[in-house]
């Protein structure tokens, strides 16, 4: 597939999604711009409320009060879908984006069969027959690698373990052969051994379809093996992004630099992790500028306003006023 | 207090197995008087395991879900009381212990949980969390109670300000420095972490694994260190166990569990871990999944899921020998 004249499954141009809270405005995402072109997988990193999901749900029009998207576009193939009327939404989700969760026991619904589940999503999209759709449900789960999927279809989902279960839910967002899937966190709650397979599923299919696939986690390492691009973010911004190779290799941020000095695998055993300062700040009472300043170890008087975006290498994007430009100064 | 030697181990578990029993109730008692053909459901969640940790050791203990790795942890920190072995601690059998010496033994092992919240009383001031264990025991007095627990606090790197906060008051890493202080308040020299930060973040964790690392130093203590994150693991541990559905297929020094895995079961787990030097790679996956321990598979554990089966695989359990010095796995590919 060549993919230098390829238009974008997805572009998002300088998105805000703003909480109205009784205490004040929440910024949990903050002007972010990314896009994902046909049959990648884009890594969306983040710490616990750097805004990574609100990102997964502010395109699929899934926020709620007291939340609203107040700034920016989400292009779905061109096609501007930041304000859609919920019935374009509607015919948008399931169908041509999917989204997977974290806890596949939230996803499907604990009284109703598997079968009824999948030809109920089949044909909510598509004019086919209940035996058509069945069929498709069958072959949906035999995909994902589920043993004697024509019985397992007839069962209920607290029948399932939990990784059959995130397989299920992950063969439902399937059904229709979506062009985008949103990923949030889908392994996170499962063991390595089905972690492995079921990121196995997936890159055979981004492959063999030409999908593309918006894979949120906090996770770095599985990252380094899924993703083509990585955008790190840091409360409510993308604060790095770039090639996986490149950015792993070579990050430019002083917080990424960090976050990968903090994985265990990568020091050498014994010795003290590399490890980031302070908490991550609540997004109510964020510091003028920066807001990573406070734990950062180059910060100085030029943080205090926020930083532009530069572009040190071509395809390479930080947010940062000291970036890790030279390689003698990066800290890991 | 003890009977050891230097070369007693400070922990020793001689053929530990813990079982689970759903007992019948009364409609299945009755089945079962009229002839049918109904048992009570057994749980191996841990069968037979041997082990013995050196004082200053650091062991990890490796798993998936399932495996009985949390099980094997509260025997050790005397949660659950083993159904069958022994639990030796600095050379004496704790069950045998009676009175003070049994309490000391206890207070000696103390254990860190996964979720730093629902282990901490939400109405307790820190004071109270940290405090409450040593002022029973009468290791402090109640004049003293408030500099002892500012005192731990300053250890696990916490302000001593804080002693008359709530837990709800903190955030997910300083939660888990204060189960961490609470541990250390009855001045033990056996820390059973149970996934202790797995529920952190990255940058999180990194504090908190370092503290642990520093607390070893400082107070030369012993872990039991529980997780099925194995970067966590080698990083931090000086031997490896690995488990399998209650059995122990595996065990041997970080180094060379990671870098020759002996038995299927670890190479297959090793494989699959997601690591940053592994780029754009092609995943290869296991087969299966973990069987429900109510009805293992017959001889290996292991041997629907691995590669190499034989049929005397499906019917001899593998013993857990020595391949080499330190080194000892469970698997009949090593008798060829």
């Amino acid at each position: 597939m060549s993919q230098s004249q390829t238009a974008p499954t997805l572009e998002v141009r300088d998105l805000k999604t703003h909480f109205f809270t009784r205490v004040g405005v929440v910024k949990a995402v903050d002007g972010i711009s990314f896009s994902v072109l046909p049959g990648k997988i884009l890594g969306l990193v983040g710490e616990s409320g750097s805004g990574k999901t609100v990102t997964g749900f502010s395109i699929l029009g899934l926020v709620d009060e007291p939340g609203r998207i107040t700034g920016g576009e989400i292009l779905y193939k061109g096609e501007n879908i930041t304000h859609a009327p919920e019935t374009r939404l509607q015919q948008l989700r399931g169908a041509n984006i999917a989204m997977i969760f974290q806890d596949p026991m939230m996803t499907l619904n604990p009284v109703l069969r598997i079968d009824t589940q999948m030809i109920e999503a089949v044909q909510a999209h598509q004019k086919v027959g209940r035996a058509e759709a069945l069929e498709m449900a069958r072959e949906g789960l035999e995909r994902l690698g589920i043993p004697s999927a024509a019985e397992r279809l007839k069962a209920y989902p607290h029948q399932f373990s939990g990784g059959m279960r995130q397989r299920v839910a992950i063969a439902i967002a399937l059904l229709n052969k979506p062009d985008l899937i949103i990923a949030d966190e889908p392994t996170t709650a499962l063991d390595v051994t089905i972690q492995g397979q079921i990121l196995f599923e997936v890159q055979k299919l981004c492959a063999e379809t030409g999908t593309a696939l918006i894979w949120i986690t906090h996770d770095l390492s599985v990252i380094a093996g899924l993703a083509d691009e990585i955008c790190v973010m840091y409360a409510g911004r993308i604060v790095e992004h770039g090639k996986v190779d490149e950015v792993l290799d070579r990050p430019f941020h002083p917080y990424t630099s960090g976050l990968i000095g903090s994985v265990p695998s990568r020091n050498r055993r014994g010795q003290p992790l590399n490890q980031i300062p302070g908490m991550t700040p609540s997004l109510l009472n964020l510091p003028a500028g920066c807001p990573f300043q406070a734990r950062c170890f180059r910060a100085d008087a030029a943080c205090k306003t926020y930083p532009a975006q530069s572009s040190p290498l071509a395809g390479r994007h930080v947010c940062c006023h000291h970036p890790l430009v030279e390689a003698a100064e990066i800290a890991t | 207090m003890s009977v050891a030697g230097p070369d007693v181990p400070i922990l020793e578990l001689r053929n530990v197995s813990k079982r689970f029993v759903k007992k019948l109730d009364i409609a299945g008692r009755i089945a079962r008087k009229l002839g049918a053909g109904i048992r009570e459901e057994v749980v191996h969640a841990v069968d037979g395991v041997d082990l013995a940790i050196k004082d200053g050791e650091v062991v990890g203990l490796v798993g998936e879900s399932g495996c009985g790795k949390s099980t094997l942890g509260r025997v050790v920190a005397g949660v659950h009381e083993a159904s069958a072995g022994s639990v030796f601690y600095r050379g004496s059998d704790v069950a045998t212990l009676t009175g003070p010496a049994r309490r000391d033994a206890a207070l000696k092992i103390q254990m860190i949980f996964q979720d730093p919240m629902s282990s901490l009383n939400p109405r307790l001031r820190v004071r109270d969390i940290v405090g409450e264990a040593p002022r029973f025991h009468g290791i402090v007095d109640a004049g003293g109670l408030d500099a002892y627990v500012q005192n731990i606090l300053l250890k696990v790197g916490l302000d001593p300000e804080f002693v008359r906060r709530y837990p709800h008051q903190f955030s997910g890493g300083q939660r888990q420095r204060i189960g961490i202080a609470r541990a250390l308040a009855v001045k033990p020299d056996f820390l059973v972490c149970d996934e202790a930060v797995a529920a952190l973040d990255v940058s999180i964790q990194a504090q908190v694994l370092n503290l642990f690392m520093a607390l070893r130093e400082d107070l030369s203590l012993t872990y039991l260190f529980i997780s099925h994150d194995l970067g966590v693991v080698e990083h931090l541990s000086d031997r490896v166990v690995i488990m399998y559905l209650g059995r122990v297929v595996e065990m041997a020094p970080t180094d060379e569990v990671f870098s020759t895995p002996n038995h299927p079961y670890t190479q297959a787990l090793l494989n699959e871990v997601p690591r940053l030097e592994n780029r754009r790679r092609q995943f290869v996956p296991v087969k299966g999944e973990i069987p429900s321990p109510l009805n293992p598979p017959s001889g290996c554990h292991f041997n629907p899921r691995c590669p190499h089966a034989t049929p005397r695989c499906r019917e001899e359990r593998p013993a857990l020998r020595e391949i080499a010095p330190g080194r000892l796995s469970a698997c009949h590919l090593n008798d060829q």
